[in-house]
This record gives structure tokens, C-alpha cells and sequence, in this order.
């Protein structure tokens, strides 16, 4: 049950072959190698999965891959550029919003597409929750991720491109 | 890898028709956050798929010359919730929209899948009762139209063949013109749950008069219901607590909720009058409304 399916992966256009029973997460992890995507519960709960996929994120383990043709993914492989962390990766490496690390790759690509969409926006603390509803953590308590959001939003902290 | 035996992506609407017509096996998959949850159970019925996700033709979120709303059947929650129109004509189902799991599910869930899995706490299916929505459905032999109200038959049960694809949903504009509507989700976890108990409201008001009020709920009942006897005990009444007590007191007749492991029977009865009051006086003061 194969198919050729043409996606840009982290800004590089990719053919794959591939099985059409996988999940977008089966294929970025075990075809690509971006094991930074995690599979945790695989029923859509806990976001570990989380990918960005032409600006919105989705969870890569409930997304069947063929559904990627034609669409642009994001990873967390992808947001350092030249061995220089994204603003919301140095966020959370700033305010220690990682402890055991399982949950912190889907969290990162969360965050990241929440700043995007929202960046000059006068956004709630509310709204920061809401947004990061989506992704479980099991460490932390959260505190520190949505301070890290909070800030990554202040003025001055400008897109990296 | 989920366990299909059998994946064909339709390429319209026609050719989805005609996939499932060949194959009585096979079933619709949308955006899959219930399709694909029952194949990672095991299912063995979901393992026979024909494709209709990002569809155009199911994409459809306007309003006709008529003053029609339509809402397409692919149009995914984060949609919904992005919709001028919906949010304007439609608050309480932009408000039940908002509730429905957390981002990367509201990203892909569609409203369709959440009407045609047919269970009684999807969250929109109670706004769109309340404001009297129509499904346009099209099968082998063209396409035919049923209330909402009409859908439902059982727990996990609705009027639709095999073969038949949803497109639509629809709203004529004496449904939600100078409306106000709100909507309430008690579940036990304040985001990523599904609903204990969901409650809309849709009402008309006139100065200090409630001239029409549409009350529905969620896990009230096996299905999503509407509150005829409530309903009744408010329409031209005079706005004031004595009457929102008055349709909590007729709503006991309205609903049937069950005893499960998120909460007993009597528990939700507690929940049902709470968030109808709740709702219903959210609505009227989004109308302009007061209550004296
Ligand atoms: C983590 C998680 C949280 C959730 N939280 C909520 C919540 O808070 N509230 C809530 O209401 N739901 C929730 N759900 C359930 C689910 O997301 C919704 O019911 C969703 O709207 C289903 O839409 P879908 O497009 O993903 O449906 P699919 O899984 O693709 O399909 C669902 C059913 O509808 C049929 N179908 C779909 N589209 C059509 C069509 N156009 N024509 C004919 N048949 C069709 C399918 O054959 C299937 O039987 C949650 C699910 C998950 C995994
Ligand atoms: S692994 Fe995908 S949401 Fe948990
Ligand atoms: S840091 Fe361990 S789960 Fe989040």
C-alpha cells in the first residue's frame, strides 16, 4: 500500500515513498530521522507529536502522512539555524522550562507557532494556557513554559529570521 | 502503523460517493481524530477508509443571497472559531467551538465528523440544534436535505446511509437573525475533555420581553436534545429570575442524563438547571437584555 508523496521538511523539499497506513509521525521519524518528535500517547492527548504543518500545529501521531502532500512541515530540527537556537528555544533554555525533555520538542513547536501567530498582539495569560492546553508535561507544572511564551511575545524579542 | 486493510483518497465529493458505493465496507474519514482513535483501539470497522480530508468542495463558509449561512461540513474547528460570520450571527457556536480539545485538535477536528460520529457530547451539536440547523447530504442518487433534529436516532446513530457524504450544514436566516446565543461545557478537566454536560442557548428578546427562547443540551440525554417544555414556559414571558426559575423548573421534563464514571444522574440533573440559568442569562444580556 505505498504512494509518492512531495513535502518540504524544515525548508527542504522531500520525495518520500511511503506505506499509506503510517502516521506523518512514523514517517518524520523512521524515513527522515527527526526523532526529536516523540510518540507518547498516540491518541491525540499529550502532544509530544507536535509538528507545524503550514503554521498550524497539528499532532503528527493522529495525522495520517499522506495527508502532507504538498504541505510544508516543521520540526524542532529546524528551528536552530547555524548552531544558534530559535528566540523560544533559548526561552526555554533560559528559564530551565525543561526538565526530563520528553515533552519539550512538541512544546517548543507550540509555542513557536503560538508567538508567530500573535507577536504584537495584546495576548491574556488565559490565552497563553489555553494555547499550550494541548501538550502534557509531566515535570515542570507548566510555570515555566508559559512564562517562557509570555516573554518570547514581550516587544524586542523580534522573529530570528 | 494503523491497522487498514483498504485507503482510497477521494478527489471530490462524486468520486467519495462512488468509493464507498463499490466497497460497503468502507468508511468516511475526515479529519480522523475520531476515525483514527478507534484504529488504534483495534476497531476492525474503520479499517476500510475512503478520504475526504481538505476537500474544497467541504470547505464552504458563507452566506448565500437568501441570507443562508452555510458551514461546510470540512471546515475544522480552528475554522469555526476564525469565522467572521460565525462569530457574529453565531456566538454559541463559536463559544462551543472554543471548547472543543486543545489546539492541534481544533486544527484538524471538522464540524462534520463531529455531528456524523453521532455522539451526544459533541460540542457543536447543540448550538447548531439551537439555532435549528439543516444537514445538506449528498448520496448516489443526488443530494437531500434533513433537520438536524431529525439526524440523531441513537447513541452513535444517525440518518445516514453508507454511501452518503455530508456537506453542509445550514442555517436560514430567520434562525439566527437579532439572535443572541451563548454556550456553556462543564467537563471535569477545564480544557482536553470532553463534556459532562454542554449547554446552548439561543434567544430573541424585545425590550424586557423573551419573545423566543432555543435551549440545548449535550449528555442530557442518549442524544443531543432540544427543551420543547422549557422552551414553551419561556416564549413571551417578561425577563426576570422568577422566570429563569420557571424554565428550570419545566427542563426536568426535558432531559434524561445518565449515570457514568464522569458523573451520576443526579449530579448532572444539579448541572443541567445551573448551566441552563447560566446560559440563558449570559444570552440575554448579550442581547442587551436584563434580568430584573
Ligand atoms: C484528544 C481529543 C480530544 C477531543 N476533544 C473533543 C471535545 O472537546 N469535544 C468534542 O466534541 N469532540 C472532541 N473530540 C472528538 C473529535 O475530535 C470530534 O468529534 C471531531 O469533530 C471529529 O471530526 P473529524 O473530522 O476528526 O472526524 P473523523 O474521525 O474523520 O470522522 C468521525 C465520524 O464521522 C464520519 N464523517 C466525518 N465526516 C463526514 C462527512 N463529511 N460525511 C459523512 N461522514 C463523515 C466518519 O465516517 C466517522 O464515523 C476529541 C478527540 C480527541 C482525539
Ligand atoms: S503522541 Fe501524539 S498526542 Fe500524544
Ligand atoms: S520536562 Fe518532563 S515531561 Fe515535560
Amino acid at each position: 500500500m505505498n504512494q509518492n508523496i512531495t513535502l518540504t521538511v524544515n525548508g527542504r523539499e522531500k520525495t518520500l515513498n511511503i506505506d499509506v497506513r503510517s502516521s506523518l509521525l512514523e514517517v518524520l521519524r523512521d524515513q527522515l530521522g527527526l526523532t526529536s518528535i516523540k510518540q507518547g500517547c498516540g491518541v491525540g492527548e499529550c502532544g509530544a507529536c507536535t509538528v507545524i504543518i503550514d503554521d498550524d500545529i497539528i499532532d503528527s501521531c493522529i495525522y495520517l502522512a499522506v495527508w502532507a502532500d504538498g504541505k510544508s512541515v516543521r520540526t524542532l530540527e529546524g528551528e536552530s539555524k547555524n548552531a544558534v537556537l530559535s528566540t523560544v528555544q533559548k526561552g526555554y533554555v533560559d528559564e530551565g522550562a525543561v526538565q526530563c525533555g520528553f515533552c519539550t520538542p512538541g512544546l517548543i513547536m507550540t509555542t513557536t507557532s503560538f508567538v508567530e501567530k500573535n507577536r504584537g498582539k495584546e495576548i491574556s495569560h488565559e490565552e497563553i494556557r489555553k494555547a499550550h492546553a494541548g501538550n502534557t508535561c509531566r515535570c515542570t507544572g507548566y510555570q515555566t513554559i508559559l512564562t517562557v511564551a509570555g516573554k518570547c511575545l514581550e516587544p524586542g524579542k523580534e522573529p530570528d529570521e | 502503523m494503523f491497522p487498514l486493510q483498504r485507503y482510497e483518497k477521494a478527489d471530490s465529493v462524486q468520486d467519495a460517493i462512488r468509493l464507498l458505493s463499490d466497497n460497503p465496507e468502507a468508511k468516511v474519514i475526515s479529519g480522523g481524530t475520531d476515525v483514527l482513535i478507534r484504529l488504534r483501539d483495534g476497531k476492525k470497522a474503520y479499517n476500510q477508509l475512503v478520504d475526504i480530508h481538505d476537500l474544497d468542495e467541504l470547505k464552504i463558509c458563507d452566506i448565500t443571497a437568501d441570507g443562508t449561512i452555510r458551514i461546510g461540513a470540512g471546515i475544522s474547528f480552528s475554522e469555526v472559531i476564525a469565522s467572521d460570520i460565525i462569530e457574529k450571527h453565531l456566538p454559541h457556536l463559536h463559544k462551543a467551538a472554543e471548547t472543543v480539545g486543545g489546539p492541534q485538535i481544533r486544527n484538524i477536528a471538522t464540524i462534520g465528523g463531529n455531528i456524523c460520529n453521532g455522539v451526544t457530547s459533541a460540542d457543536s451539536a447543540s448550538p447548531l440544534l439551537a439555532s435549528n440547523a439543516r444537514l445538506i447530504i449528498q448520496g448516489p442518487a443526488g443530494k437531500r436535505e434533513v433537520a438536524l433534529s431529525e439526524f440523531y436516532l441513537g447513541p452513535g446513530k444517525v440518518a445516514l446511509d453508507q454511501n452518503e457524504i455530508l456537506i453542509a450544514f445550514t442555517i436560514s436566516k430567520q434562525d439566527y437573525s437579532g439572535y443572541s446565543g451563548d454556550y456553556f461545557k462543564y467537563a471535569m478537566r477545564e480544557a482536553m475533555d470532553i463534556a459532562t454536560i454542554g449547554c446552548a442557548a439561543a434567544c430573541l428578546i424585545d425590550g424586557n420581553q423573551l419573545v423566543d427562547l432555543r435551549l440545548a443540551f449535550g449528555v442530557a440525554a442518549p442524544t443531543p436534545i432540544r427543551c420543547k417544555q422549557a422552551e414553551e414556559a419561556a416564549c413571551g414571558e417578561i425577563i426576570n429570575e422568577a422566570l429563569l426559575t420557571k424554565i428550570g423548573d419545566a427542563l426536568a421534563e426535558d432531559v434524561n442524563p445518565r449515570t457514568s464514571w464522569r458523573a451520576s444522574r443526579e449530579f448532572r440533573l444539579h448541572i443541567i438547571r445551573e448551566l441552563a440559568e447560566r446560559v440563558i442569562k449570559n444570552a440575554i444580556e448579550n442581547a442587551g437584555g436584563t434580568l430584573t
